[in-house]
């Protein structure tokens, strides 16, 4: 695999990128249930969370997977309202630089943040959500949470000797991500995600909230879920931002939930192996009902959890392209 | 100044559509004599020759940003850019900080642009007060000072009411009524499509801009007023302007460079030197304005130049000023685009910058006559040359042509007594 420099977004990535990403995701994922949970591959090494936009889970999952890997963690969270004076970003560059850290993680509520960066410092940057654009983590977490269920990994599970030859692929899985297709960065990156990886996508929401020619970006695209609901193997559920109502995209969460959630009566009608995920933190009773915490089909946690060792995977490779890594993970480990 | 002879040269009539080889001698700021081996013992002898000898350029619609953001641009140091690109007269948009919207404020800006080198400036006031969209500026005071046109550039009208007093009222002092089409509850800032929902920016669709044309261009009929559609930048915008057109109605457009030479495509490295209002748009967009242009539905070419320092630019893709310089490149991209890709000949190009954009004002055209005040430039369409910020004139560099190999060059630029001249490519013989 050519060595990754940043990690901007899934556009960026091939295939096979995506896939050592998952991979080195899975041996860290067998670490995170050791004892001790930490490995020494980034020891003296520093990471800086730099988000612009109010996070608790990103920030957290990004906090620990540089812990367990090492390395040292600092936040630099500014206030927003810094940011909307306008030269904020090229000090934040300046500062960067002058504090020599080795990687950056940024989160910005503007579209093109982490590219604007990664042109201009010297370390490696790690896209953690920009604008409406791309989540590639979030995507990168989702796709492996999938492939634990429904790929190869799930040959591990059930007892089934590993092998890693040509089955890490969700080839012929039909996805149906629902929602505010239009806002959503992780509908973004799910949508190219999943295609590199041979899934069949489609998208479904208000056509206020489906930007135009998405289908452009390889899905389908549906305005009515009872057409597409029960056919597919994964729904992937986003979260409806309260702000859109403001602006008067849908007439009210109420006609959203009867239209676009997972109601109780909807949840009853599922097949027992369709798999649910939400990138988290969901709005209950909004686009989904509360059964669905209960439900087996519910892969929510496993997001979280995968979430920490995707992150670990992302900043290891990143380190490592730059030779910054002095400590190898050996598969006997 | 003393006396010129550009000799050698081709010197484009573009009214005629005609080249013929002549020298034009220059005395005093006025074109003495144009024929011939022309003889004048103590004239400079300028090496024309290979060269074409045209009417200066008239720029309809620029930025100079002053007063009010003097780090990216002054009226100064705009003219002498727009000069050197080979632009003798140029109409600076009015949107300045306090907006040009008073007799005194043009006043200042003639004031300011006679203590300066290069193009003269052609007021363009604002047509509401501080071009806010809601009353009537002085457009008659405006005018008595020396503006020409009028426009709230950056800014549609989007109150018809208001709209329609201004062409009312602007038929009085004959001044045209330029406008900025955008409807603004439908814009954003990327083309609507492909790109802006990869990118996950705000998109503005193309009926934005048609839809604003269509309806003031029926105001303008029904007013009975002429109307200057600006920098047309969608193959819908086109089509309402063939349709107007067809119908008679007193209608004029432009387009700029960039919306014949660049997509929609070059966002996605989120470069914000493609930040630009209207957006560039799909190829099939890019494709209808060369047609319009070939056609004349489009009736001649503007540079929007449009600086922005790098305290505006260097941002954000959304938040950035949006805008690229225009003038330096202008002719180049022009020849490149139009004329070498057959699309209209040198002469064509030339009344599309120089004598198109005077009918529309209302001014006399600019032409290489005996007797008529020195308005020419010299061009090189043979030579290659990369645009860098040596060659930039202007204050500010906010263009995304930086490192472009450019094809033809403005070598030199005369205004009566003001010469211009471009010593890396161009001799005087003492």
């Amino acid at each position: 695999m050519a060595e990754l420099k940043h990690l901007l977004g899934i556009a960026e990535l091939t295939r096979s990128e995506i896939l050592a990403i998952l991979e080195q995701a899975r041996r860290f994922r067998e670490v995170l249930d050791r004892p001790i949970p930490i490995v020494p591959a980034l020891r003296g090494k520093t990471i800086v969370n730099l988000f612009f936009e109010p996070s608790t889970r990103t920030i957290t999952s990004f906090t620990l997977a540089a812990t367990r890997l090492s390395a040292q963690c600092l936040n630099f969270s500014a206030a927003a309202s810094s940011t909307k004076k306008g030269e904020s970003l090229l000090d934040t560059v300046e500062n960067i630089e002058a504090m020599r850290v080795d990687g950056v993680v940024v989160r910005h509520s503007a579209a093109g943040v982490a590219h604007f960066l990664a042109r201009r410092v010297n370390c490696f940057v790690v896209n953690a959500g920009d604008g409406c654009h791309e989540h590639p983590t979030q995507a990168l977490l989702d796709s492996f949470t999938l492939l634990e269920r429904l790929g190869s990994y799930s040959r591990e599970a059930k007892g089934l000797p590993y092998s890693r030859a040509g089955l890490e692929s969700l080839d012929g899985k039909r996805v149906l991500i629902i929602g505010d297709i239009a806002h959503s960065r992780v509908a973004r990156s799910n949508i190219i995600c999943l295609n590199k990886l041979g899934a069949q996508v489609a998208v479904c929401g208000p056509p206020t909230l489906v930007p135009a020619e998405v289908e452009k970006l390889g899905c389908e695209v549906f305005y009515r879920l009872e057409k597409i609901l029960y056919q597919v193997d994964v729904i992937h559920m986003l979260r409806l931002q309260a702000e859109r109502m403001g602006s008067g995209l849908i007439p009210s969460l109420r006609e959203y939930r009867q239209f676009y959630g997972l109601t109780r009566e909807r949840l009853a009608q599922l097949k027992p192996e369709v798999v649910i995920i939400h990138p988290g933190p969901v709005n209950w009773g909004v686009e989904m009902d509360y059964d669905v915490r209960e439900m087996p089909q519910s892969l929510i946690m496993n997001q979280v959890k995968n979430g920490v060792a995707v992150r670990m995977a992302v900043l290891y490779l990143l380190a490592a392209g730059r030779g910054q890594v002095n400590w190898e993970m050996t598969n006997e480990e | 100044m003393s006396k010129f002879i550009f000799s050698g040269g081709w010197v484009v009539d573009p009214i005629r559509d005609k080249i013929r080889r002549a020298d034009v001698l220059v005395e005093d700021g006025l074109v003495k004599a144009v024929g011939t081996r022309l003889k004048e013992p103590q004239a400079k002898r300028i090496d024309c020759r290979g060269r074409f000898v045209a009417p200066g350029f008239i720029d309809l619609h620029c930025h100079l940003r002053e007063p009010g953001t003097e780090r990216s641009e002054t009226i100064a140091s705009g003219l002498w850019a727009a000069f050197a690109s080979g632009f003798t007269q140029i109409c600076p948009m009015p949107n300045t900080s306090p907006p040009i919207d008073s007799e005194a404020l043009v006043r200042f800006e003639l004031e300011a642009a006679a203590g300066a080198k290069g193009a003269r400036v052609i007021p363009v006031g604002c047509c509401t007060k501080g071009r806010q969209g809601r009353e009537l500026a002085e457009l008659g005071g405006m005018s008595l000072a020396g503006a020409r046109a009028v426009s709230d550039d950056g800014n549609w009208v989007s109150d018809a009411g208001v709209m329609r007093r201004v062409l009312e009222y602007a038929k009085t002092f004959n001044l045209l009524v330029m406008s900025h089409c955008e409807v603004p509850e439908l814009s954003g800032s990327a083309d609507e499509g492909l790109v802006a929902t990869q990118l996950g920016l705000t998109s503005q669709p193309a009926v934005a801009e048609a839809i604003a044309a269509i309806r003031d261009i029926m105001l303008a009929e029904w007013c009975g007023t002429r109307i200057h559609i600006c920098h047309v930048s969608s193959r819908l915008t086109v089509e309402v302007l063939r349709w107007a057109k067809q119908r008679g109605v007193e209608v004029s457009a432009e387009t700029c460079p960039h919306y014949f030479t660049l997509t929609s495509e070059r966002l996605l490295t989120f470069d914000s030197n493609y930040r630009i209002n209207p957006p560039l748009r799909t190829e099939a967009d890019r494709r209808a304005i060369v047609k319009g242009l070939a056609d004349g539905t489009i009736d001649c070419i503007s540079t929007d130049h449009a600086p922005h320092s790098l305290e505006d630019k260097e941002k954000e893709f959304e938040t950035a000023a949006p805008g690229i310089i225009g003038f330096e490149t202008a002719f180049s991209l022009g020849y490149e685009m139009l004329v070498l890709k057959k699309v209209l000949s040198l002469p064509e190009l030339v009344a599309r910058l120089s004598v198109v954009p005077a009918q529309i004002l209302g001014i006399e055209p600019p032409v290489i006559e005996p007797g008529r005040e020195a308005n020419l430039v010299v061009l090189d369409t043979e030579l290659k040359w990369e645009l860098n910020k040596a060659r930039i004139f202007s204050r500010s560099s906010n263009t995304p042509f930086l490192g472009r190999m450019m094809r033809g060059r403005v070598v030199a630029t005369v205004l009566k007594n003001n010469l211009y001249f471009d010593s890396e490519f161009l001799t005087i013989d003492e």
